[in-house]
């Protein structure tokens, strides 16, 4: 689905420095795979999520989507951000609705899909109000409906639940997969939490910064669906360590 | 029920009320008692008796007054719209405007008014431009900041869904930017207010202004102070009027009841 091949991505600040976000990154993601890539602050994956999604060219190297050279922002994609980014005056449904009047697509024949997204999402009798009659996690799940009405593919999702307190999180989380255990699409996840990448995907992409590379990359085998008490189990704890150690050993070979 | 609204009523606004009732009663005892003569400080009795005795005079030229703000403030929305949507929209244009309008911007907007009694002529005609002049800046800036001011995020949504400029304009940021434009029409009306009188004051046979500057001119101080009430009201009532405006037209932004700050 997604091959990213030896890409970089080096930034030039205002005073003429020159910033590398990513180094030499090659990825791939096969169709209907749930990815997440967990890392600390800086290490580049909000910058390897945006390459993917078009939203920026890569400096060298290049990304392919089913194949095609990724030189644009694609409308197979889906995006969430770590805000909601509602539009404050439009309804729930409206918002949800958004992707669509943008495509010029029959609104009445997704009106019925919008209004299953958000039973889906919990957000059943909220079809009328608008954003900020909402709690963050209740806005970030319209987000989602967002992104999903169009049925893109691939979905990219930077910190979605990054904003959200502990226990929205997982909710969210699980909702999240409900959502796409029902239609299966390609993920690719972006977190800093590492129990939640690891409960999330069926592969966890371990980076590192300074420069911003892939240090390593771990398939989740955990049975699915998934459930929170997963988390306990002996498989999760030694995922966990695997994950933890390749941090903190990227982290020495820096300093 | 309506025992209870009344007590509200009277917690919230009492006090204040009380006050200025006080204080007007004040200013006519110490005009009574201190014989201080009419034309230096009239007392409230006085201008609103002299007042009155004018009323007849004064809805013409509140007429006058009313449309040339009116006026100046519809020319400096129209204007100043479109020309905040260029600057945002063309890096050319903000480098050659901007400076322009910083220039103007900084010259007294008053100096201006005999300069547009040259050009286009004593009256109504040119204390609106005046108004307009004065309105217009905020304008410009209000709407270009709320043009601007769309979360980067909402536009790399829009980009991936390669929605057409058009598109991103009439749905994500105008409606966006209103909110700043109505901000920008509540500066606008209340300068709108300040110019049609300056122009007034500078050239002009009718209007508020005008009444004003006549009464003063024959010491007439209790028609000047009841004429100066009556510009106020109107100031208020325009002011108001664009705050209801914004109330129909974004009531999104309106943060819910019992929240308000």
């Amino acid at each position: 689905m997604i091959a990213v091949r030896d890409v970089s991505k080096i930034f030039t600040t205002r005073a003429g420095d020159t910033v590398v976000a990513i180094e030499n990154v090659t990825l791939d993601v096969g169709a209907d795979e749930f990815v997440t890539i967990v890392g600390a602050s800086g290490c580049g994956k909000s910058t390897l999520l945006k390459l993917i999604g078009g939203l920026i060219a890569p400096t060298t190297g290049q990304i392919l989507l089913r194949g095609a050279l990724v030189t644009r922002p694609s409308r197979d994609t889906g995006m969430v951000f770590q805000n909601p980014v509602l539009l404050p005056w439009r309804s729930v449904r409206d918002n949800i609705l958004f992707p669509i009047e943008i495509l010029g697509w029959p609104l009445r024949e997704y009106r019925t899909e919008a209004d299953r997204l958000i039973g889906l999402v919990g957000l059943r009798g909220f079809e009328h109000s608008i954003p900020r009659e909402l709690s963050g996690g209740m806005q970030q799940r319209v987000s989602i409906c967002r992104a999903l009405i169009h049925d893109p593919p691939l979905l990219l999702m930077d910190e979605p639940f990054g904003a959200l307190d502990a226990m929205t999180r997982e909710e969210l989380g699980m909702e999240l997969l409900s959502v796409w255990s029902e239609r299966r699409k390609t993920v690719v996840f972006v977190t800093h939490s590492i129990p939640e990448a690891i409960l999330l995907a069926d592969r966890v992409v371990v980076m590192a910064s300074r420069p911003g590379r892939i240090v390593t990359s771990v398939a989740i085998a955990l049975p699915r669906p998934r459930a929170l008490e997963m988390e306990f189990q002996k498989e999760f704890e030694e995922y966990s360590k695997i994950i933890r150690s390749a941090i903190a050993a990227a982290r020495t070979r820096v300093s | 029920m309506r025992e209870r609204l009344v007590r509200r009523w009277a917690r919230e606004y009492g006090l204040p009320v009380l006050a200025m009732a006080g204080l007007i009663v004040l200013w006519e005892a110490v005009c009574r008692s201190a014989r201080i003569p009419v034309w230096l400080l009239p007392s409230p009795v006085a201008i609103a008796r002299d007042t009155w005795q004018w009323a007849d005079r004064i809805p013409g030229h509140l007429w006058v007054t009313f449309y040339e703000i009116i006026g100046g403030f519809a020319v400096a929305v129209l204007v100043g719209v479109p020309i905040a949507v260029a600057i945002v929209y063309s890096p050319l244009l903000r480098r050659v405007v901007y400076p322009i309008l910083l220039v103007v911007q900084s010259v007294p907007k008053v100096a201006l008014a005999p300069l547009f009694l040259i050009w286009v002529g004593y009256g109504p005609r040119s204390n609106i431009l005046v108004a307009a002049i004065v309105a217009f800046f905020p304008m410009v800036v209000n709407t270009a900041t709320g043009l601007e001011s769309v979360e980067p995020e909402l536009l790399q949504l829009t980009d991936s869904l390669q929605a057409s400029p058009l598109q991103v304009f009439w749905k994500v940021r105008l409606p966006w930017a209103l909110p700043y434009i109505f901000s920008g029409m509540k500066v606008a009306m209340s300068l709108s207010v300040i110019g049609a009188v300056v122009g007034e004051f500078v050239g002009s046979d009718k209007g508020l202004g005008y009444l004003i500057l006549t009464a003063s001119s024959n010491m007439n101080t209790a028609i000047v102070f009841g004429v100066m009430l009556v510009l106020s009201a109107l100031g208020i009532v325009v002011f108001w009027a664009v705050c209801v405006a914004e109330a129909l037209v974004c009531p999104w932004y309106l943060p819910p009841q019992g929240e308000r700050r």
